[in-house]
């Protein structure tokens, strides 16, 4: 994942790129046979533990998905802390800084 | 008042009729939406993505002769990175041919690493599913040169003769629909579906189009190289299979950079 975080006014913003297949399961690959569905389900983004953003994703997330959001309550130095979850029980955490 | 109209609405109507490519006038939807994406993105590019992993397959050990990349010479010397593509295609004399970036690649995969040339060249692209070495070394490596300005030499006869090579393929006509690049890029305004085309006979549409590869394709949600960008334009011509890394397709990268000389790099970027 490659994060940054960065204020804009008074609000943190956050930019989070994540490598994922994010299969939809629809797909057939060049034999006929389905190609199973592999996406990225849950995420949740805290900073110093409090929960800022949670998103439950499906598979109209496209592939290597870049997820852009604001907060308040946050300032330069805070560790932004990002972490997704995928049906195959996969799990990615990484985590940032706050820019001034 | 009468006449006056009439020059109006003439020049009115010269000016729809003589619009000049689809950007100048309104953008398509297409482009604009794709201008949405890379404004959403801001400094984000999944290049990055690619980027990271090319650093690491470029200091990991592999092959037979259990060696990394970094002795590599791409252009700048041995193992030096930063700024080596804006000097490239090049003639090295330890393979003793004109080389463009990737085929420096397969030679120092072959000769450091003990790679046979068929493993080295296997599978260049990556696809769904599917992590690829090369791609991704060259987003990296690539990234070392953003910034800085195409400085191809083309002064050795050979680099010269690639150079003109190149240039008889672009404008050589071939292939079922006795197409040739030019046919595509060879003049104003021109446009495929939804893509508008850059003449690249014209040296502000050649630098902007060879700063902004390779790229990213949101489409495809791959980092696509040169050579894969000149063996899909040869597919759409339905030319013959344009061989990786051959010399044809070094000869061509050669025309094109070039031609491009001057421009400041801006790749990998982000493309529809």
């Amino acid at each position: 994942m490659k994060i940054r975080a960065a204020m804009v006014g008074d609000k943190v913003e956050v930019k989070v790129l994540m490598a994922h297949e994010m299969e939809t399961g629809q797909r057939k690959d060049s034999k006929g046979a389905v190609i199973p569905a592999w996406f990225i389900q849950n995420v949740t983004a805290t900073v110093n533990g409090r929960t800022v953003l949670s998103a439950e994703w499906g598979p109209a997330v496209a592939k290597n998905p870049f997820l852009s959001f604001r907060f308040s309550g946050g300032k330069p130095g805070d560790k932004v802390v990002i972490t997704w979850t995928d049906n195959h029980g996969d799990k990615r955490t990484d985590e940032a800084i706050v820019a001034g | 008042m009468d006449r006056n109209r009439k020059v109006a609405a003439a020049l009115l109507l010269a000016g729809a009729l003589g619009a000049g490519s689809i950007a100048a006038q309104e953008k398509s939807s297409a482009l604009q939406e794709i201008e949405k994406y890379r404004a959403a993105l801001g400094d984000d590019n999944p290049a990055e993505l690619w980027e990271a992993r090319g650093e690491g397959i470029w200091k990991e050990k592999r092959g037979p002769k259990n060696a990394s990349l970094e002795k590599c010479d791409l252009g700048l010397g041995p193992g030096v990175v930063k700024g080596a593509y804006t000097v490239l295609p090049k003639y090295f004399e330890d393979s003793g041919k004109v080389e463009d970036l990737e085929s420096r690649l397969v030679t120092c995969m072959e000769n450091l690493q003990g790679l046979a040339p068929a493993e080295a060249k296997k599978d260049p692209f990556g696809g769904p599913g599917k992590k690829v070495p090369m791609d991704a070394l060259v987003a990296y490596i690539v990234s070392q040169s953003r910034g800085m300005k195409m400085n191809v030499a083309a002064t050795n006869p050979k680099e010269i003769e690639a150079y003109e090579l190149g240039r008889r393929i672009f404008f050589y006509h071939g292939g079922p629909h006795d197409f040739a690049c030019e046919t595509c890029h060879g003049a104003d305004g021109k446009r495929i579906r939804l893509q508008d085309l850059p003449n690249l006979t014209k040296t502000s549409d050649v630098q902007h189009t060879y700063s902004t590869w390779p790229a990213y394709r949101v489409s495809e949600g791959e980092v696509r190289t040169m050579q894969w960008r000149l063996k899909d334009c040869f597919r759409q011509q339905r030319f013959p299979e344009l061989e990786y890394v051959s010399p044809a397709s070094v000869a061509l990268t050669m025309f094109l950079a070039k031609s491009a000389n001057g421009v400041v790099l801006n790749a990998p970027a982000v493309k529809r």
